[in-house]
């Protein structure tokens, strides 16, 4: 569990894993939505992927990253890899950031996360155009700005289940 | 340095040995899969386990489809109905007359002793999704390797060529759109005969390349496949040229085709059969014919000369 400055005043629960797996379950379910016309749309699964490693950098590293990133290269049918290429890259500087990012408020964690999220399209575009493929448009980089700004909803719905019931009593000022 | 206590927490391998174990071991992963093409048999073992979450994801989209199919109203369905009937006997002298056509067509083959036309027989799949990929122009249809879906098959709809398979899994198969920016179709431009190759932009639009600048080609020109790559059969419409760019300063037109075939539309395709191969002259068929050849007495002398 990791305390912070202001992000959250309450001290926390431990996390539960099944609820990452849960969490990161349902991120894959959302990328795969039939959303191919509009490609502005956030990389939940890379959003879910760098929150966790910002919050539990324990538990949540680049094997996980991986391993989602090829499950999303073989339902995107893209080349084996490159989700998952991205996807290490991200968390691996989620984790080594974390303990910085956790000490700002929501919003600025979320602009600290900005280029993260940035670099997952990034790298995609990079190794597709090594590959010879085509620069898709800048539509598509603004799925992570969406992302940002989805930052601070994010915090607060995936931690709800680490909130405890808030019962003040002399022995507890907490 | 060797005298390092040990560590009171384990925290396993350093951050940046992890992290350029990974890289590396995706960078190989890449490579072998863009050059080699070696990992089709892993990706179809993974979308075992992907294809249930795909069609878990679909499935509010389709259900939500399928409700507004259930309340369309009958009068729409009477209207179209009646404009179905209405095209169907518009084309029946034509099918009627085609019947007829061919019969005569394979009758004056086989006295001009030509091969007989070959026939074009397939099965219909539906679209399920657009590939995600943003870089390549791909639709996935359900039909797999349990129906005895290959690589490499031509995908056809009513109005003409929609793709070619170049992808297949157990259950679904990957086509390549004719509009991709890897696709090749040969062709021949029906007004004047002439044959050449479109090649997909990737924006929805071909370009038929490497025609000289004063190539006859015209506006509304068709394109139907011409069948010399032994995949497609010849005949099919392929695309209408909407725009011919002639500049004395390069050596070839630019030529942009559209599609015929409803490329990007979500309906039902067909998938023809693989081409039976078409069979070489006998005397080029033998397998041992360079042996013969060698053998022959002005070869031997040749050798002769050489030693």
């Amino acid at each position: 569990m990791q305390t912070s400055y202001r992000s959250s005043a309450r001290i926390l629960l431990p996390v539960r894993p099944w609820f990452i797996a849960c969490s990161l379950a349902a991120a894959l379910l959302l990328n795969l939505l039939p959303t191919a016309p509009s490609p502005g749309l956030p990389d939940w699964l890379a959003l879910v992927l760098v929150f966790w490693s910002v919050r539990e950098p324990r538990r949540v590293g680049m094997g996980l990253a991986f391993l989602c990133g090829i499950a999303m290269d073989v339902a995107d049918a893209g080349l084996l890899g490159q989700h998952a290429l991205a996807y290490v890259l991200a968390v691996y500087g989620g984790g080594s950031l974390s303990r910085r990012i956790l000490w700002f408020p929501l919003a600025q964690q979320a602009l600290h996360v900005l280029p993260l999220l940035l670099l997952v399209p990034l790298v995609q575009v990079a190794v597709r155009t090594v590959a010879g493929g085509e620069f898709p448009g800048i539509g598509y980089l603004l799925g992570p700005l969406l992302a940002t700004l989805l930052w601070p909803v994010l915090t607060f719905v995936l931690l709800l289940p680490q909130h405890q019931p808030v019962d003040h009593d002399a022995n507890r000022p907490l | 340095m060797e005298n390092q206590p040990p560590p009171f927490f384990k925290r396993g391998p350093a951050p940046l040995a992890l992290l350029s174990f990974y890289v590396a071991l995706a960078l190989a992963l890449l490579v072998v899969d863009a050059r080699l093409q070696a990992l089709e048999v892993v990706r179809q073992a993974l979308s075992l386990f992907t294809q249930p979450l795909q069609q878990l994801a679909h499935l509010p989209a389709h259900s939500v489809a399928s409700a507004g199919d259930y309340f369309v109203s009958l009068t729409h369905l009477r209207e179209e109905n009646a404009r179905l009937q209405q095209a169907r006997m518009e084309k029946a002298t034509t099918v009627l007359r085609t019947q007829q056509l061919e019969a005569e067509n394979e009758r004056l083959r086989k006295l001009l002793g030509v091969k007989e036309r070959q026939h074009a027989r397939g099965q219909v799949a539906q679209i399920l999704y657009t590939a995600r990929d943003p870089y390549t122009r791909r639709i996935v249809i359900d039909r797999g390797q349990q129906d005895q879906v290959v690589a490499g098959l031509p995908v056809i709809d009513d109005a003409g060529v929609v793709g070619q398979v170049t992808r297949v899994f157990p259950f679904v198969a990957e086509v390549t759109l004719i509009t991709d920016k890897e696709q090749a179709v040969p062709v021949q431009i029906v007004r004047t005969g002439q044959r050449s190759v479109v090649f997909g932009l990737g924006n929805g639009q071909l370009e038929l390349r490497f025609l000289p600048a004063n190539a006859d080609v015209q506006n509304g020109d068709e394109l139907v496949t011409s069948g010399l790559d032994g995949i497609f059969l010849p005949g099919f419409p392929v695309a209408r040229v909407v725009h011919v760019e002639r500049d004395t300063s390069y050596s070839f037109a630019r030529i942009f085709c559209m599609p015929l075939a409803g490329v990007e539309n979500f309906s039902e395709v067909m998938v023809l059969e693989q081409r039976p191969p078409v069979a070489l002259p006998a005397e080029l068929a033998q397998p041992g014919r360079e042996a013969k050849a060698l053998k022959s007495p002005s070869a031997r002398k040749k050798r002769f000369r050489r030693e």
